[in-house]
């Protein structure tokens, strides 16, 4: 059910892309108003999601260190482990968005016979998310050929790299191939990895057959049901100069690409993959840890919080502390002894 | 704390790097390419199939070409109604698209797509060139 | 609770069919409601205690009431839902870190088996993410657009009473240890999530007897187990005396002293329990070796703060007492015993919460290096591990580590120093100065991807004796290895919990190791002026 109902989403908005499409007259809709339409609900989505989260306050330094805090001279301070400066949470989060370092420290734990419990270095996750993620980035770029007019000279050298191999024309590009795999071993790795099956949600195989989708439709219109790219360039172009215009004929499988991908933008805002605005404001990892020296404010901290005060716990155990000599700031309340011993006197009188 | 000096930039910075494309284009100083491509000056109407299907699969065509030629050692002609053309880049398409600068390289250029065919082969200007050069 | 024995409990971990040993649950999570039976959770917070709390200015705990985990009706209030819905709300509108982490995660799994509960029980409900989404479906369920539409298809389900116990049992099956966070791509902290979900139970009167009893206690008489002012110091007297019969070394030990530097706090438990005692001694017998100029407070005696495990309010009121006896007695700053948790609120709320400081306290120096501890400059709180280490490197320190020969020890990283804090390396350097040598555990165990022993955050109670043996075997796991390999005997550590706890984790599961504290094994070696040492077989821990 769970994954079932992702391709089947999947399989509606080809049919519904595919066949309106080519109704005559249906192109300006699904070439134009839906990608912005879409585009509008992604931008407007992620602005909206990071206000919402930068409208509540970091009230505690809660920084998590994975090494040695900055402390005495002799003794090595992990920079970006216990990151002390500014410069050096930079370092840090570099690190972690850049190299998904907690990624490249997973291990597998295995329960043995004993029981014994035995750790292993297990990269594989790491292997397909940095796989998927930079080639994702490298096929973003080259895209920017089909927005751009003229086309910048660097995107050039991003596709004659990622070209290299030559095979074939147009040239397949590697990160075409890189990428699916890495869709198709991370939806793999949710149904074969016990854990991660048992606590997959619909929202996390949705994500990577839309992706697939995507690919796919991408690589089938490069490479097997080919559209004139210089109509879809000027699709392309004029929505990105506000002027959209659809001259000549565009084949079914540029709409259906092109739906799979609004359907990407309009999901991102409201789904995990906002993890790619998340991870810089996680207060986890872009916190110094230098808490000790330089006061962290929580703007919502309350003054009238107070300790049980020293006056009203003295007041408790004045006696036995004045008894066993426990300093004191008060001695004890004058006893009612003078006015009891004139009450003897009269009684004696 | 709201760490509102990073968060405003960083929206900022995400906003300009997500409207990428939709800002490049105004700003942009170099003059936009023109995919307007030059017909055979000889007034030539067909090619071997109908255009549409030329500008979307002539890549294809002329990599088997290549293929049949030079690895296969096929050098058979293709015949459409009645013409006879060469397997080639030079024996077929230049014949007719005599200019390079003003057919191939327009829509390639505005697409930025930039085939290898002339790693090897010649354009009608260079070989002019070329030939005067060794007279 | 009855403990099984060794041997089933053995069988039942790597052989029981769980999600550990490979068996998939064949119903989902969220249709499999959770069921309480005795052993299986710690008894609830006593009635009176929460009232106690709820009297105090600043404080909340209402509800009180007598209730029973095992009963169908936990007699929640009538507008419960309400409450937990608008306290979820609120506490969104509070930390910004509960939005990102109910927003960004993405279900890598990464964190599933890291978490030393889910190693030892297999509980698909125990792996970090898993716990998460205890709360996160109900985020979504409730307060989502997605979650409201699509509901269960979109991982969303409304607040009900099923879902409340399940956070009751879950909550109190963590630690806040923060493994899992050191291996999320995003740094998701289960800790947060846990005590987010504490904070909602207390705010319909449920809660646990372990911990209220503490931080009630604490309250009024300044440390969890509720010594008043004079059995406090009679058992430091006590154990100064011991070390007086030990060493010869007539100890100077003040109370309440007004005009000294440093003001010294550590968990109460060092003042009254083993093993914890023998490295009070140890803070006893080097202090007073330093001639150090410092004080204990009756009023401040408790370095540990059981109020991180309940809601913020609570731990702010209880730090509060350190900085208002150190203004009182008018001390430069405070020197810090050694305790896990104690220094995660140090460290990373202390200052926040109950700063600045007061005018008379100063930058902490050494009065004997002379070395200025600037990464305290704010909190002005030292931690015991720096100071000694510090002491070590100018020389100051005389050691005589043939008096540790008794001792093979490994090191054991406590949580929150390891990782809300990052002192590592200090410890270690201490104790290649007091011992000739010592051994590593495997390193995927160690530093901060340490174990916790599996008890902390206030659940190391007897009646759920079964589970902490089962949360705490990654970390007996690693001590039998070193065990075997090295015959280690002792396992040392900085924090006051970890010396109660593993010494009952130890002695289940590899018996006939000692779990001592950093500072007990730094002051057996000391070599002091003036010292008639009986003879001490066994350190501090010798009999006389």
């Amino acid at each position: 059910m769970k994954y079932s109902f992702s391709f089947l989403v999947v399989i509606a908005l080809a049919l519904i892309a595919g066949v309106g499409s080519q109704i005559p007259g249906m192109g300006y809709f699904f070439g134009v108003v839906i990608p912005y339409l879409a585009f509008a609900i992604f931008l407007g989505g992620i602005i909206w999601r990071i206000v919402y989260w930068a409208k509540s306050p970091v009230p505690f330094s809660i920084q998590t260190t994975r090494g040695q805090m900055k402390s005495l001279d002799f003794i090595k301070h992990s920079r970006t482990g216990a990151p002390d400066t500014n410069a050096e949470v930079v370092g840090r989060m570099a690190l972690e968005v850049l190299t998904f370092r907690p990624l490249f420290y997973n291990t597998k734990s295995e329960l043995r016979e004993g029981p014994k419990i035995t750790y292993e270095s297990s990269k594989w996750l790491w292997l397909f998310a940095i796989v998927f993620h930079y080639s994702f980035l490298v096929i973003l770029l080259r895209h920017l050929r089909l927005f751009l007019d003229p086309v910048p000279v660097w995107i050039g050298w991003i596709e004659f790299w990622d070209g290299l191999l030559q095979i074939g024309a147009p040239t397949w590009y590697i990160t075409d191939v890189t990428l699916l795999l890495a869709v198709v071993l991370l939806f793999s790795r949710r149904l074969v990895n016990r854990h991660v099956r048992y606590l997959s949600l619909m929202n996390d195989y949705f994500p990577l057959v839309l992706l697939f989708s995507i690919a796919l439709s991408g690589i089938l219109m490069r490479y097997m049901l080919r559209s004139d790219i210089v109509n879809i360039k000027e699709l392309l172009v004029g929505l990105v100069t506000l002027h959209p215009v659809i001259n000549g004929h565009i084949g079914a499988i540029f709409y259906i690409h092109l739906t799979f991908i609004s359907a990407l933008l309009v999901c991102f805002p409201f789904s995990k993959l906002m993890h790619a605005g998340g991870v810089f404001l996680s207060p986890t990892l872009n916190m110094r840890n230098n808490t000790r020296a330089v006061r962290h404010i929580n703007p919502w901290n309350d003054p009238n919080i107070k300790p049980h005060s020293y006056a009203d716990y003295e007041d408790d155990f004045r006696e036995s502390m004045i008894d066993n000599g426990i300093p004191v700031e008060k001695g004890l309340p004058p006893k009612d002894e003078p006015a009891e011993a004139g009450a003897e006197k009269k009684a004696e009188e | 704390m709201y760490n509102k000096g990073l968060i405003v930039p960083g929206l900022i910075i995400t906003v300009l790097l997500v409207t990428f494309p939709f800002w490049f284009d105004v700003f942009s100083s170099a003059e936009s390419t023109d995919p307007t491509v030059e017909l055979p000056p000889g007034g030539e109407q067909n090619c071997i199939y109908p255009a549409d299907e030329m500008r979307a699969e002539h890549m294809v065509i002329l990599n088997e070409w290549r293929d049949d030629v030079l690895r296969n050692g096929n050098r058979g002609t293709v015949t459409v109604d009645g013409k006879v053309y060469g397997k080639g880049l030079q024996l077929a398409c230049m014949k007719c698209h005599t200019n390079k600068e003003e057919f191939c390289d327009r829509c390639h250029t505005y697409a930025s797509v930039v085939p290898y065919c002339w790693d090897c082969h010649l354009t009608p200007t260079q070989q002019k060139a070329g030939l005067k050069e060794a007279n | 609770m009855s403990l099984p024995k060794l041997e089933e409990l053995s069988q039942s971990v790597w052989q029981g069919p769980s999600l550990s040993t490979g068996a998939i649950p064949t119903k989902e999570w969220m249709d499999t409601p959770v069921t309480f039976k005795p052993g299986g959770y710690a008894y609830p917070a006593k009635k009176e205690k929460l009232e106690y709390l709820d009297s105090q200015p600043g404080l909340n705990f209402p509800f009180a009431r007598i209730w029973s985990p095992e009963e169908d009706d936990w007699l929640l209030p009538d507008n419960w839902k309400d409450i937990i819905l608008k306290g979820l709300a609120e506490r969104l509108d509070k930390f910004r870190s509960l939005k990102i982490f109910m927003d960004c995660c993405v279900r890598c799994g990464a964190c599933a088996d890291k978490c030393h509960f889910f190693l030892g029980t297999g509980d698909p409900r125990n792996m970090p993410v898993m716990r998460a989404e205890l709360l996160r479906s109900v985020y979504r369920g409730e307060f989502t657009l997605a979650g409201k539409i699509l509901g269960r298809l979109a991982g969303g389900r409304k607040m009900t009473v099923g879902v409340l116990k399940e956070w009751f049992m879950y909550a109190y099956q963590c630690t806040e240890c923060r493994r899992c966070s050191i291996f999320c791509p995003y740094g998701i902290d289960t800790a947060e999530i846990t005590i987010i979900l504490r904070e909602l139970l207390y705010s319909v009167g449920i809660g646990i007897n372990w911990v209220i009893e503490p931080v009630s206690n604490s309250t009024k008489t300044g440390n969890h187990m509720g010594l008043q002012p004079l059995p406090f110091r009679d058992n430091i007297a006590f154990l100064a005396e011991d070390v007086e019969n030990l060493t010869g070394v007539k100890l100077d030990v003040s109370f309440n002293r007004k005009g000294a530097e440093i003001l010294f706090v550590t968990p109460s438990a060092d003042a009254f329990a083993e093993p914890g005692i023998y490295t009070c001694m140890g803070y006893l017998l080097l202090f007073n070796a330093l001639g150090l100029d410092y004080t204990w407070s009756t009023y401040a005696s408790e370095g540990g703060n059981f109020g991180l495990f309940t809601n913020n309010e609570a731990m702010k009121a209880l730090n509060g007492k350190m900085y208002a006896e150190a203004e009182r007695l008018g001390v430069k700053y405070i020197l810090g015993g050694e305790c896990g948790h104690m220094w995660r609120v140090v460290h990373q709320y202390m200052d926040t919460m109950n700063g600045k400081t007061p005018a008379n306290m100063e930058v902490p120096v050494s009065p004997i290096t002379g070395t200025v501890f600037n990464n305290a400059a704010s909190t002005k709180v030292v931690h015991i591990t720096e100071f000694t280490a510090d002491l070590i490197k100018h020389n100051k320190l005389n050691f005589d580590t043939s008096r540790n020969s008794h001792v093979r020890a490994t090191w054991h990283d406590s949580c929150n120093p390891a990782r809300a804090m990052g002192i590592i390396e200090e410890p270690r350097y201490v104790l290649d100065h007091v011992v000739d040598k010592w051994w590593e555990m495997p390193e995927n165990t160690i530093r901060e991807q340490t174990f916790c022993c599996g008890s902390g955050t206030g659940l190391n109670t007897d009646e759920i004796m079964e589970l902490r043996m089962r949360s705490g075997l990654p970390r007996a796991n690693a001590v039998k290895h070193v065990v075997d390999q090295h015959a280690v005997n002792t396992l040392a550590c900085i924090c006051a919990i970890d010396r109660a706890t593993l010494t009952s984790l130890v002695d289940y599961w590899t018996p006939g190791v000692t779990v001592c504290g950093l500072t007990e094994l730094v002051a057996n070696a000391l070599v002091q002026k003036g010292e008639n040492r009986v003879d001490m077989p066994e350190g501090l821990r010798t009999m006389v």
